[in-house]
């Protein structure tokens, strides 16, 4: 029992984590059609800034916020310079945000170094609780909580919000948001800064989770994001949610029994989704 | 006149869609552009609607040039745009699609006078828009731009797959809305550009043909005949 819930909160805490990054790679693909290789990047620009501020500061929620800024302001300059001029055609925007990737991942280790750092976990939320035999690890359950609030504020964002049924409408006919008195650009900018900021967040909370980060944590998240959002449905909001989790849970299951065909077990399900429903389970019926 | 284009060209892609377009819409009443399948009519419509960039040629909305400029600074400037498809959001709820374009300080009366108008929207208010009929969508999208206080609308064939007993519907709305707001309609259906028109333009491989009142162009055998394919049959036939 104590092993099942242990690999269960692991699971669904890894799958907070991978939603944070995977939400915005999803919806920005569903709002600009941009399918964004350098995401993984933003997402490990957070775990390493998260760190970097944790370590001077001591401060766990100043180093999330931090990490989150940054994040996003990476994200803005990423969309504004360079995304922006890319539009519509996805060869060069596949090869660019694939450049961007490999960019954002030399400046970490030009400012950080090529080694793995340690990510130590705040003291705050180190330790475990124990419900009666039950051991329930503190800084998990925290992931996890973040993860649950995140979900619900993008939530009512997405559904509750002039933002969010303009970002709804844009991923159905982007052009008919415009030719309503939208301007759209704003909105992607806005929607992609946003995006980066979610996947800042997840890094920075990756790092303690995981115990220490490197500067190829951000392809290997990556890679766990894209099978999310396949399986989930590219620009669905719940099957980003839904993906992450079954991911997550999957990944820690299988990993207990055959470390080796976690990530294999995972890839193997999307493509089955692919082949039985190619729009993912919650694709096609808008965000 | 609200509307003025002169000598319009348009590409898409490589292809000279719109090879010297002319306009000339007063205010007041319904402007209707006629023309056979792939005359241009809608890339008229999408070129003054800032959806595709004109490649020389003047538009002119109430005295004001505004060829080149973005759709969302065309639109805020006071055209609205209803396209062939509806461009109803099928994801939102009709409720939704109608907030994405209430504006201004009258948005309130504006939404009762629409509903009003379409009293089917308000039954259908909390539904997914991509569950309504045909007749209801093509409503929810004339609805809609009637919210966003446009002085112009650019209406694309609205009687597009609609029973004949709706689109006698859609035609008493149009003939409604156009005592209040001018309207440059596109449209295949002889009958409800009759219905509706007061004002034609005839288009033909990209080119302005003819222009003058509908009761001209329905006077006119041989333009009938020889640019929308209605009336005697061609000598070879």
């Amino acid at each position: 029992m104590d092993t099942f819930i242990n690999l269960f909160t692991n699971g669904i805490a890894t799958g907070m984590a991978v939603f944070l990054l995977a939400v915005g790679l999803s919806i920005i693909f569903g709002l600009m059609s941009v399918l964004n290789l350098s995401h993984g990047a933003l997402f490990m620009w957070g775990a390493y800034v998260g760190a970097w501020i944790f370590g001077l500061t001591h401060n766990f929620l100043l180093a999330v916020l931090g990490a989150v800024f940054a994040g996003a302001v990476i994200g803005t300059i990423l969309e504004r310079v360079t995304i922006s001029r890319v539009y519509g055609n996805h060869i060069l925007q596949l090869l660019l945000t694939m450049g961007l990737m490999i960019v954002l991942g030399e400046l970490i280790k030009v400012v950080w170094g090529p080694n793995i750092l340690i990510s130590p976990v705040p003291q705050i939320l180190s330790g475990s609780w124990d419900f009666g035999g039950i051991i329930l690890i503190k800084f998990r359950m925290f992931t996890i909580a973040v993860g649950l609030l995140v979900a619900l504020a993008v939530y009512l964002l997405l559904k509750r919000t002039m933002l969010g049924i303009v970002v709804r409408a844009g991923v159905e006919n982007p052009e008919m948001v415009q030719a309503l008195g939208f301007d759209i650009r704003k909105v992607f900018t806005l929607v992609f800064a946003l995006g980066a900021g979610l996947a800042a967040l997840g890094g920075a909370i990756m790092g303690p989770l995981g115990g220490a980060i490197s500067p190829s944590m951000g392809l290997d998240n990556q890679l766990l994001a894209f099978v999310v959002v396949v399986i989930g449905g590219l620009g669905s909001f719940v099957g980003s949610l839904a993906g992450a989790l079954l991911v997550g849970l999957i990944g820690a299951f299988v990993a207990w029994f055959i470390p080796e065909a976690a990530l294999a077990v995972n890839v193997l399900l999307m493509a089955v989704v692919l082949l039985l429903k190619p729009t993912g389970l919650f694709g096609g019926g808008g965000v | 006149m609200i509307l003025q284009v002169a000598d319009l060209h348009t590409y898409i892609g490589e292809f000279h869609i719109l090879q010297g377009i002319s306009l000339a819409v007063p205010e007041g009443g319904a402007t209707v552009v006629l023309g056979r399948n792939g005359a241009g009519k809608t890339t008229v419509l999408r070129t003054i609607m800032g959806l595709l960039r004109p490649h020389s040629g003047e538009i002119r909305f109430a005295g004001q040039p505004i060829a080149g400029l973005p759709a969302h600074v065309i639109a805020r400037r006071g055209l609205g745009y209803v396209p062939e498809d509806h461009g109803i959001f099928s994801g939102l709820t009709v409720e939704e699609n109608l907030r994405l374009a209430m504006r201004g300080q009258q948005k309130e009366e504006r939404l009762a006078g629409m509903l009003a108008l379409f009293p089917e929207l308000q039954a259908a208010w909390r539904k997914r828009a991509g569950s309504l009929s045909g007749g209801q969508k093509q409503m929810l999208a004339i609805g809609r731009v009637l919210l966003t206080e446009s002085r112009l609308l650019l209406i694309d064939e609205p009687s597009k797959g609609l029973a004949p007993l709706i689109v006698e519907k859609v035609a008493q709305a149009l003939n409604e809305i156009k005592k209040e707001t001018t309207i440059v309609l596109v449209e295949q259906n002889f009958n409800l550009a009759r219905t509706v028109g007061d004002f034609c333009s005839v288009i033909d491989d990209g080119r302005t043909v003819w222009s003058g009142g509908m009761s001209e162009l329905a006077a006119n055998g041989e333009i009938l005949h020889r640019y929308l394919g209605i009336g005697r049959r061609s000598e070879k036939a």
